[in-house]
């Protein structure tokens, strides 16, 4: 016999009500649980994929389109741009660096992505497999990509028009894989990249074949000013602070482009989603409070039914101070047993969720992370089960021995 | 062992109850006879230091009791009395041999084991082990009671009222039980009843 027999007997006896009270607290803990998971997630992926860009320059539309598009690969492009207005904006003496983008073509809802080498470079991407795409229709794979498709180095594919698994398939112009990137939990995994004159290739327009006379810092091999060819955004690195301000209003001044900043648009998206998230929040926070209250009224009426025990026990030796413990360590057993189920069950959740949703695989979503936020969860409930049981456990504290047992 | 000297008790408005001075040797068992009212529950309470006394002297093997401060009141009286209550006042949370555990769990004490399973064996409840209270008939929770109060050694154990609900058949047996079960572990067998009956069976009495 020991004090955690004794307060899980008292547990075990009433066992409808512990049940009840452990899973109201549970469900709590476990919308907070995935809320917690969901969103760190969500945070640490924005942030180390829109990490040192500093603007994106696209067609004209709506900024956040922009980003989401360009940075996120989850949103359509806005329309393109011309290499000739992206080389003048990519000479600016506040740009550091431009990385040009060229969408607009997928393999089996994968996006490829014309581009140069300054891209995987930018996300210090390394190859699993092979050699970076160095001729047109080469392509590197990132890691999911691969291993969803199930393609190695030497795999050919035909890419899709458009950025659904429905477009047309450019018949003449097949792919050809040559390396495959290592998971780098960026956005990388999910994209195909390539050179930009391999999607330009892939809408039948070919290349000159003559080494230009002035390549075009963007494109190489390609004559620098062309107006005709185009591509769908520029990621842009600032020189200097003083970029921050001057750089947006040039762009935005161009009748046909648009720059928008991914910290600023970030920022207003997680103030889009921050609302729904507090629903769910204050939803969890109601079933914690419930769950708090019932384990308060239970403990307060079962000190009642149990005056007897307490004052045999006082009798047979137990002090007040044993006694008003004993029942505080009951109600925080109940909201230990509680918050842990809850921690496991929103981590069950969240790995059924990536089980069966493929799109959570794409975001990068897993259940096997902890946070700290679950430590202050856990302490949390420990700390709720020893306020609810305060009260009773001073009616148990100041039982009178005497006039319990002489029953007047 | 006993000595009750000059005890008076007055509960908030009500008259005051005054107890003859009397004293209980060692080993001698004793009656605390007296009606309804006249606070034999009363005196029993404040010899086993369930309730404070406010005039005179208990002393307990010796021991002043109103000298002894609340917390070691608490361990004193968990390892010098054994409880035996009119009403059973089992814990029902627990099986059969936890109550019995729970015992020295409460007083402090190291727990035995063995002595659990002697004392059920004695008293017949082997077959009882990892029974709950709910399941023992009224005879069984009795003798369940009267090992508990015997598990922790007592040097004293104070009865209230364990007959008054019972024929006379049970009652007899009760009382054998209690006087031989205190005897044969070393205990003074003290009972406050208003049963007539006992005192063929416990001649030394005092009469509230």
């Amino acid at each position: 016999m020991n004090l955690i027999i004794l307060v899980w007997s008292y547990l075990k006896a009433r066992p409808l009500t512990t049940v009840l009270n452990v899973i109201l607290l549970a469900v709590g803990i476990s919308v907070i649980t995935v809320l917690v998971l969901f969103s760190n997630q969500l945070q640490e992926r924005i942030t180390s994929n829109s990490k040192g860009i500093d603007l994106v320059v696209g067609a004209k539309g709506s900024p956040l389109q922009v980003i989401l598009c360009n940075v996120f690969h989850i949103d359509f492009p806005t329309g393109n741009i011309r290499l000739s207005d992206a080389e003048r904006i990519a000479r600016h003496r506040l740009v550091k660096k431009a990385i040009p983008l060229a969408l607009g073509d997928s393999y089996l809802g994968f996006r490829i992505v014309g581009t140069n080498s300054d891209y995987p470079e930018f996300y210090k991407a390394e190859l699993a497999a092979g050699n970076w795409w160095s001729s047109d229709m080469e392509v590197t794979l990132g890691a999911v990509v691969a291993e969803q498709l199930k393609l190695s180095p030497g795999a050919k594919f035909l890419s899709a028009h458009g950025l659904t698994s429905e477009g047309h398939a450019h018949q003449e112009h097949p792919y050809v894989v040559v390396s495959v990137l290592k998971r780098s939990n960026t956005v990388l995994d999910n994209l195909i990249l390539t050179n930009i004159q391999s999607i330009w290739l892939a809408h039948d327009l070919t290349e000159s074949g003559k080494a230009p006379v002035n390549p075009s810092t963007l494109v190489s091999r390609h004559e620098a000013g062309d107006s005709t060819r185009e591509v769908t955004s520029l990621l842009i690195q600032y020189r200097n602070p003083l970029a921050v301000i001057q750089l947006p209003r040039y762009i935005n001044s161009q009748s046909n482009l648009q720059a928008a900043a991914p910290a600023f648009e970030t920022a207003r998206l997680f103030s889009i989603l921050g609302v729904g998230a507090d629903v769910f929040r204050g939803f969890a926070a109601v079933l914690i409070l419930m769950s708090g209250l019932s384990i308060f009224i239970v403990l307060y009426n079962s000190m009642k039914e149990r005056r007897y025990d307490l004052a045999i026990m006082r009798a047979m030796g137990v002090n007040r101070v044993r006694l008003f413990m004993s029942v505080v360590l009951e109600g925080s057993m109940l909201t230990t047993l509680g918050s842990a189920i809850g921690l496991l069950l929103g981590h069950a959740a969240l790995f059924a969720f990536t089980m069966t949703v493929k799109e959570s695989a794409a975001s990068g979503t897993q259940a096997a992370v902890f946070y700290p936020e679950e430590v202050w969860l856990f302490v949390g409930s420990i700390g709720l089960g020893i306020l609810c049981s305060l009260l009773p456990a001073i009616q148990a504290y100041k039982t009178d021995i005497h006039t319990v047992l002489a029953g007047n | 062992m006993i000595r009750v000297i000059s005890q008076t008790y007055q509960y908030p408005g009500s008259n005051r109850i005054s107890f003859p001075d009397f004293h209980f040797a060692k080993g001698k068992h004793g009656l605390l006879l007296g009606d309804s009212g006249s606070g034999k529950t009363t005196l029993l309470h404040l010899i086993g230091g369930l309730l404070h006394a406010q005039a005179g002297r208990i002393e307990v093997g010796g021991v002043d009791l109103a000298s002894l401060r609340e917390y070691s009141l608490d361990q004193y009286r968990g390892q010098h009395f054994g409880f035996v209550f009119q009403k059973n006042h089992l814990i029902s949370a627990l099986s059969v041999e936890q109550n019995l555990l729970a015992a020295p769990f409460f007083a402090g004490l190291p727990q035995e084991p063995e002595r659990v399973e002697a004392l059920l064996t004695e008293l017949g409840l082997e077959g009882k082990r990892k029974a709950r209270i709910s399941e023992l008939s009224q005879g069984q929770a009795q003798r369940l009671v009267i090992a508990r109060a015997l598990l922790n050694r007592p040097s004293v154990i104070l009865a209230d009222e364990p007959t008054s609900a019972l024929d006379d058949k049970n009652c007899e047996k009760v009382i054998e039980l209690l006087l031989e079960a205190s005897s044969s572990h070393g205990a003074t067998l003290i009972v406050a009843t208003h049963d007539q009956r006992l005192k063929s069976k416990i001649p030394h009495y005092v009469q509230l």
